[in-house]
């Protein structure tokens, strides 16, 4: 933890793929990706884009037919992908912990929310049951559990969405993580139900210094949440910005025709803009740029090379990356 | 419509209202125990009244659990309603014969949330279109077959893709094939529950522009359910505001997201993350959850979360009244005369009430 490189997570050249009867689904197809210290990243893109499998893939929990086929993720000067099971056991739930967007179902149902919890300490931390149920306390107490005494007793089912998710994150939180993944953490919860859990993971993450990677298709939750962004599409990033950036002059075609598709609190007038066709089968991917096919840029401005050859993901500033022919056509000018 | 307006010479205001929602109460039956005998009573909507002008979109929103879905299908007749009626045209439709039930059935369409699981998997989709025509036109296979192709043209599809079933298609296409089939018999009023929740955001666009164009053009009235503000108010011309089973406030689009007045509205209102890093607001968050509407709180039922809440509201029930230009609310803090009293501001909100800078 003394660590003073400023990455905590490196991801390169990442491909997951799942081995189906249909083919070969490429739900991550090389990405790479850094998470900096005590940064709150946001991980955006539609339904398919490989933004869990990502998530996934970092904590090794891809399951079969899914397999990690190439690629290093770096945590903390290790390849996580070489280490062997009985060291990344001690990495996940510790050091690198996940919350899910379904809590009803990550909690076991036939345990008390107290011994799930102790049971994480125990492992980590070898604490004793009573010592456990302690700090099982303290912890829900800590994400604003009301009668927490009396609350380590109850089953998941006995819960309600908001409370459940408050549980997962102080299960998430029990070892103070240096890394959190958020996988879409709100989606499943009512508005004024995620704006206590917004609220809840900006407090703790003001106290703790973790770092989060926030996975979500919400762009009001990214715009109050990240201080970094990264869009996927088709397996892929697309773009990286720090969150002013990406919002104030997104560049590549896709990220711009998201904001623009988005309706806004108040912008009642706001023509929504509507990409055509859908997302591209992962089985059997367009040649040249994965969003050509329903880019209205590529049409605009005549160009034949997108539908040829896949653009390289290129820094157009210090801090902005983009995968888009478009802004190759600049630098090359 | 627009012929009856120049005729009567009343104002574009003093709209035709096509569908009267009066007092509707359903209470779903909580049956335990061995004999399987009711134990208690779900309020799912509990004595709820608004209207729908002919032509509009009224939105109806509210978090889960408020009975938004359990109206459009009370609406519908899809389930019966313990008390209240509904006027569809000037027809009670709860107090109809089979026969006028069968004329209204074709008036009135849902498109529901989920289009997988209401398209038959089993059947080519343009069947699937034409099957309301069959049971309730006259008209040959052919007729019918044009109808399909034209609506599937009219909502962005191909004519070969009626041959197909429902799981070659991607959810925003099914969906639109949901719209298709809901217009096949031309009606005059689609319930939208929940139309594009389950959809990605640049489907969602397409959805809500193909539903905005039909409405033009078949001078369609939408009853539009979701619990996503945001869409909300941009589909809406009207909208309501529902929790725990109550309306808490009813109003033109721009004033209810201009000036909410229900502490509630409010609370949702600010709740809503905007996609704008450089906005800065303050934000009042509710603690705790919605209670359970098999026993929800006495008085105003949202007195438990209101930050604003004194001894009466517990007590009693606010009266749903209109505090002028058909803006209604349920609040006892509007009742005070006071101007601006049932906001959430510093000045009203005890001190030990947080407001979050997001």
């Amino acid at each position: 933890m003394q660590n003073n490189k400023e990455n905590i997570l490196e991801i390169k050249g990442l491909k997951t793929q799942f081995y189906t009867e249909a083919g070969i689904v490429r739900a991550v197809d090389g990405i790479d990706m850094t998470v900096k210290r005590g940064e709150v990243l946001g991980v955006v893109g539609e339904s398919g884009c490989g933004k869990s499998v990502t998530s996934l893939s970092i904590m090794r929990l891809v399951s079969q037919p899914g397999r990690i086929v190439e690629g290093q993720i770096f945590f903390d000067d290790r390849d996580l992908l070489k280490l062997p099971e009985s060291q990344m056991i001690k990495i996940r739930g510790n050091r690198i912990s996940m919350i899910f967007q379904q809590p009803q179902s990550c909690l076991n149902p036939v345990f008390k929310i107290g011994d799930q919890l102790s049971e994480v300490l125990h492992i980590h931390q070898d604490l004793g049951r009573e010592a456990g149920q302690k700090r099982a306390i303290q912890l829900l107490t800590m994400v604003g559990i009301p009668e927490p005494e009396s609350r380590i007793h109850a089953y998941p089912h006995e819960m309600s969405g908001g409370m459940a998710q408050r549980v997962m994150i102080a299960m998430a939180l029990a070892c103070v993580p240096e890394l959190l993944i958020a996988d879409e953490p709100t989606t499943a919860l009512d508005v004024t139900i995620q704006a206590q859990i917004l609220d809840l993971m900006r407090n703790l993450r003001s106290k703790m210094d973790t770092s989060i990677i926030l996975i979500t298709h919400d762009l009001g939750v990214v715009a109050e949440m990240c201080d970094r962004v990264v869009v996927m599409y088709a397996g892929r990033v697309v773009e990286e910005a720090p969150i002013l950036e990406l919002f104030k002059s997104p560049k590549h075609p896709y990220t711009a025709a998201l904001i623009g598709s988005t309706p806004v609190l108040g912008q009642a007038e706001k023509e929504l803009v509507t990409i055509p066709g859908s997302v591209p089968n992962l089985i059997d991917l367009p040649q040249g740029c994965k969003f050509a096919p329903r880019c209205m840029a590529r049409v605009e401005n005549e160009l034949t090379i997108c539908t040829e050859e896949e653009p390289p993901i290129e820094r157009i500033a210090p801090n902005h990356q983009v995968r888009c022919w478009l802004y190759e056509k600049e630098l090359e000018s | 419509m627009a012929q009856d307006l120049e005729q009567n010479g009343t104002a574009p205001q003093k709209r035709r209202v096509l569908v009267e929602v009066k007092n509707i109460v359903k209470h779903f039956p909580v049956r335990g125990g061995v004999l399987q005998r009711t134990q208690g009573w779900v309020k799912a909507v509990d004595d709820v009244s608004f209207f729908i002008y002919e032509g509009e979109s009224f939105g109806l929103v509210g978090e889960s659990g408020c009975g938004k879905t359990t109206i459009g299908r009370t609406i519908l007749r899809l389930i019966p309603a313990t008390s209240g009626s509904v006027t569809f045209d000037g027809k009670n439709i709860f107090d109809v014969t089979a026969n006028e039930l069968k004329k209204l059935r074709r008036d009135i369409q849902i498109i529901f949330q989920d289009p997988y699981s209401s398209l038959d998997p089993r059947m080519p989709i343009g069947e699937s279109i034409a099957e309301g025509l069959r049971i309730h036109t006259d008209k040959s296979a052919a007729e019918r077959y044009d109808i399909v192709v034209e609506m599937l043209t009219r909502v962005g599809m191909r004519a070969d893709h009626a041959r197909r079933y429902p799981h070659e298609f991607s959810g925003g296409q099914r969906q639109r094939i949901g719209i298709a089939r809901a217009l096949a018999l031309r009606p005059k009023f689609i319930v939208c529950d929940e139309p594009v929740s389950a959809l990605d955001v640049s489907i969602q666009a397409q959805v809500l522009n193909i539903l905005r164009e039909l409405q033009k053009d078949f001078g369609l009235t939408y009853l539009f359910i979701a619990h996503n503000l945001s869409v909300v108010e941009h589909f809406s011309d009207r909208v309501g505001v529902m929790y725990l089973g109550k309306m808490v406030e009813m109003a033109s689009r721009d004033d209810l997201y201009r000036d909410p007045l229900h502490p509630y509205t409010q609370a949702l209102m600010s709740a809503i993350p905007i996609p704008d890093p450089t906005l800065k607001r303050q934000r009042v968050i509710l603690e705790g959850d919605v209670p359970s509407p098999l026993n929800p709180p006495t008085g105003c039922r949202f007195h438990t979360r209101c930050p604003l809440a004194f001894d009466k509201c517990s007590q009693e029930e606010p009266p749903f009244k209109d505090y002028g230009e058909e803006h209604y609310a349920a609040c006892w803090l509007l009742e005070t005369g006071e101007k601006g009293a049932s906001k959430l501001t510093r000045e009203n909100l005890p001190d030990e009430v947080r407001l979050v800078e997001v």
